[in-house]
């Protein structure tokens, strides 16, 4: 049934899927092992229960989205290989090497001490579980810096030295290739992408919650905590967006021709377009409305610089322009829209109506997977953008896939897709049924073998509460278990 | 066999190789046995005594093959294409797997459902691994740096016979494990399929050995010629050894015991197919230095590897040594 399709696209298919599902995972659980590690700081600190109620409703949330991003992971690492062969072969000893690093600074780091944090804490004691969450939110963001840099070198690479039998071999030095050029900006502009992408959603259940009862303090505190994110870390993520935007004109030009859709060089200014049709075959942006030398002086700083466009480059080295321009006003849209509920908590909160205002709530609700479609936004960008290079300007992408038949690929496409959509529709599902309760003390941790004959007859759950945390120690137990189902 | 940095890696290699089979391989062998536990605590008791370390120990897999990305870059390139079907079946049963975990604890009502993806999932993970280990024994055809063989050459007779080795090798450590984590009536089941599991990986074992021997003139050679016998004669004999201790820790009332000889088992497996595949990482075409990334690339990561493994051993170690003894019947609380 695959005969009539190309093979070469059936792969592109399959990782643009495969990966796109992945990063959802960790776009959230980046931020979250984060916020979880700062929500059990300030009950370590503070004493206050409230704090750990928290944790534990969290947590059994990072249980399910961090086993997602596990499993689809672990496809990812073993994709390179099957589907892009030639890619591997010839790229193999570059960035290999940052990918294996990747598994012994931050893989085993995280799964080592997540048993720990999800299981342990009357094992171990407050302390050292803190010290284990703390790990496995380490552990998370040391994965974005070698996963970043490995993809920041195919967009800008390095300090290699070719060999004779055509692979990439290491220059003589592997901090040349680590911090290739564009690396500390995309790695800034991520990370800060998935630390807004979790105060988003966190501030969407709390808000959920605010809209049931604005009296859960539960839920006011992690709206408030959410929205303070939003109202600092977005206005910085424009600046830290706009930084890398300049990086990448210095280095892939083409890329942000597409993203602006200049078909035409402008000699002497060049508009910015908010809308338009991008032709490829006519090579034009039909219907387009801009605003005049704006884009010249954003990406110039100068209303007269002359932007150079596609024109200047051969059609089989465009990207498809379509795709970048679109995906790109998606994820800037996102962005201001989220600058707007974070500047609108702002005046709530210095009008003391942080948690009053219903339209405040409705929109952060609104806006809870907002941080979901900028950041695959972005990526579509920046990865669409590279085409037709999977090695920016060195290795075509037509050229790197492995020699497997249409029929194969297309197979397993289909098995990915129908997988993926049960397995991690039924996994977003549990998460949504565990953001609808509220939050409340004595809140429940992750627990095991809720059905066994001790705990029934009265032995405390251990994770549900610390044995420390008076004020909750006659709520928890198992009247309390979110196993009931609707 | 010199030691160079090439050798280095092989044997780097090899290890995340053994640590994953044996770490993940009793986690799978877990999931292969669910069904014969009773549903309610007795499953409960069973997946509670993998929970907290089933991750790291899956981890050893993303080494194994990212190390070969990295250290053997052709290797990886060629070996995943030539058994595509079979990685892709692996990396899907791992999916299934994996959520299992969380997912039958979210939703009791379909608690049964995701009872049955672990086990399918656990089941098709180590055939599938299995078999991958049968076609890359076998012989992968090489041409121009790529595989260059048909669809269907990773789906023998062979292959098969590793597929289910593995999966009652898997099944062994799964029951011995077992053994050492639960108590009662429980642990008496565990140990009667330990039995099983045990002849079973034994048949199997021994069939794929003599196999090998018949399968490769190059392999019947370093098997059998002097003086490569007197090398690895004492490989079988030790195996032999090990498996008769094995079924008597599993008659009489040990509990560490039958898992500490089952890895044992295990290593002298692997050291028996190291022998077997020595030097090749491709058999028959490709040796390790064919494969091998440059110099500058295996120094770099020798580094990573020397900082980090003994710090990834010891905190490892340190989670196992945390969720020691036997599983309470409550689950981790």
């Amino acid at each position: 049934m695959f005969d009539g399709l190309d093979a070469l696209l059936l792969a592109r298919i399959q990782f643009a899927f495969t990966v796109s599902f992945h990063f959802i995972f960790p776009a959230f659980s980046i931020g979250l092992a984060s916020y979880l590690a700062v929500l059990e700081g300030l009950w370590l600190k503070t004493g206050k229960p409230l704090y750990l109620d928290l944790f534990k409703y969290w947590l059994k949330i990072f249980a399910i989205a961090f086993a997602m991003g596990v499993v689809s992971g672990i496809v990812m690492s073993y994709q390179f290989g099957t589907n892009w062969s030639v890619f591997s072969d010839v790229a193999g000893p570059v960035i290999g090497p940052l990918m294996a690093y990747e598994v012994l600074t931050a893989f085993f780091l995280e799964a080592g001490f997540l048993g720990v944090m999800l299981f342990g804490m009357e094992r171990v004691g407050k302390k050292l579980h803190f010290a284990a969450t703390l790990m496995v939110a380490v552990g998370t963001t040391i994965s974005a810096f070698w996963i970043l840099s490995v993809n920041s070198w195919m967009h800008t690479p390095v300090g290699y030295e070719m060999g004779a039998n055509g692979q990439f071999l290491p220059g003589p030095s592997w901090w040349t290739i680590v911090f290739n050029p564009s690396f500390p900006y995309r790695l800034v502009h991520t990370v800060l992408a998935a630390f807004i992408t979790t105060a988003f959603v966190v501030g969407g259940v709390g808000a959920f919650h605010l809209i049931k009862d604005r009296t859960n303090a539960h839920a006011r505190k992690m709206f408030s905590m959410a929205m303070w994110m939003a109202a600092l870390v977005v206005p910085v993520q424009i600046v830290a967006g706009d930084m890398h935007g300049l990086n990448t004109l210095e280095h892939q030009p083409q890329k942000v021709m597409a993203m602006e859709g200049h078909y035409e060089s402008h000699p002497d200014g060049a508009p910015l377009y908010l809308f338009g049709i991008p032709n490829d075959e006519e090579q034009r942006l039909d219907y387009a409305v801009g605003i005049p030398k704006l884009s010249s002086l954003i990406l110039k700083h100068d209303l007269d610089a002359p932007l150079a466009g596609l024109d200047t480059i051969p059609d089989d080295e465009q990207p498809p322009v379509a795709i970048v321009f679109w995906s790109f006003r998606i994820m800037i849209g996102m962005g201001f829209a989220m600058l707007g509920v974070g500047l609108w908590s702002l005046l709530a909160r210095w009008r003391g109506k942080l948690y009053d205002w219903s339209w405040l709530h409705r929109a952060a609700l609104v806006m809870a997977p907002s941080g979901f479609v900028a950041v695959l936004a972005g990526w579509i960008t920046t990865e669409v953008g590279r085409q037709p290079y999977v090695i920016y300007n060195l290795l075509r992408t037509e050229d790197a896939a492995s020699p497997l038949a249409a029929p194969a690929v297309g197979a397993s496409l289909v098995a990915f897709v129908v997988v993926y959509f049960f397995v991690f529709g039924a996994g977003v599902w549990y998460i949504l049924h565990l953001m609808r309760k509220a939050p409340h003390a004595g809140e429940y941790g992750v627990k095991r073998g809720d059905k066994g004959p001790i705990r029934t007859a009265g032995i405390t759950p251990g994770l549900t509460q610390d044995p420390s945390d008076g004020t909750t120690k006659d709520l928890s137990g198992s009247k309390q278990e979110p196993e009931e189902r609707p | 066999m010199t030691m160079d940095l090439t050798t280095i890696w092989a044997f780097i290699i090899a290890f995340a190789v053994f640590a994953y089979v044996v770490m993940d391989g009793f986690d799978l062998g877990i999931g292969i046995l669910f069904p014969t536990f009773e549903v309610g605590p007795e499953r409960d008791r069973a997946m509670n005594s993998i929970a907290p370390v089933w991750d790291g120990n899956e981890t050893w897999l993303v080494l194994g093959g990212g190390g070969l990305f990295a250290a053997f870059p052709l290797a990886y390139a060629v070996i995943l294409p030539a058994t595509y079907p079979l990685i892709i079946a692996m990396l899907l049963g791992l999916v299934f797997r994996g959520v299992a975990f969380e997912y039958r604890w979210r939703d009791p009502s379909h608690r049964k459902l995701w009872d049955v993806a672990f086990t399918g999932g656990s089941l098709v993970a180590a055939m599938a691994q299995g078999m991958t280990l049968g076609a890359l024994l076998q012989g992968i055809e090489v041409v121009d740096r790529a595989y260059a063989g048909s669809w269907w050459d990773w789906l023998t007779p062979y292959t098969l016979l590793t597929g289910l080795g593995t999966v009652a090798g898997y099944a062994l450590l799964g029951a011995t494990w077992l053994v050492w984590k639960l108590d009662g009536e429980s642990q008496h089941h565990a140990r009667k399929l330990g039995k099983r599991a045990a002849w079973a990986t034994f048949v199997l074992m021994g069939a794929v050995s003599l196999y090998n021997v018949f399968l490769n003139a190059d392999y019947a050679e370093r098997w059998l010629s002097a003086p490569e016998i007197y090398y690895a004669a004492p490989v079988p004999i030790l195996t032999g050894l090990i498996a008769l201790a094995l079924l008597r820790a599993l008659s009489v009332e040990r509990h560490s015991k039958p898992f500490w000889l089952s890895l044992a088992l295990f290593f002298f497996g692997m050291a028996g197919l190291g022998v077997t595949i020595w030097p090749y990482v491709i058999p028959p075409d490709v040796t390790i230095w064919d494969a091998a990334a440059p110099e500058r690339s295996q120094i770099f990561m020798l580094i990573g590897v020397a900082i980090t493994m003994p710090l990834i051993i010891a905190y490892t170690a340190w989670a196992y040594y945390v969720f020691r003894g036997k599983v309470g019947h409550e689950g981790y609380h």
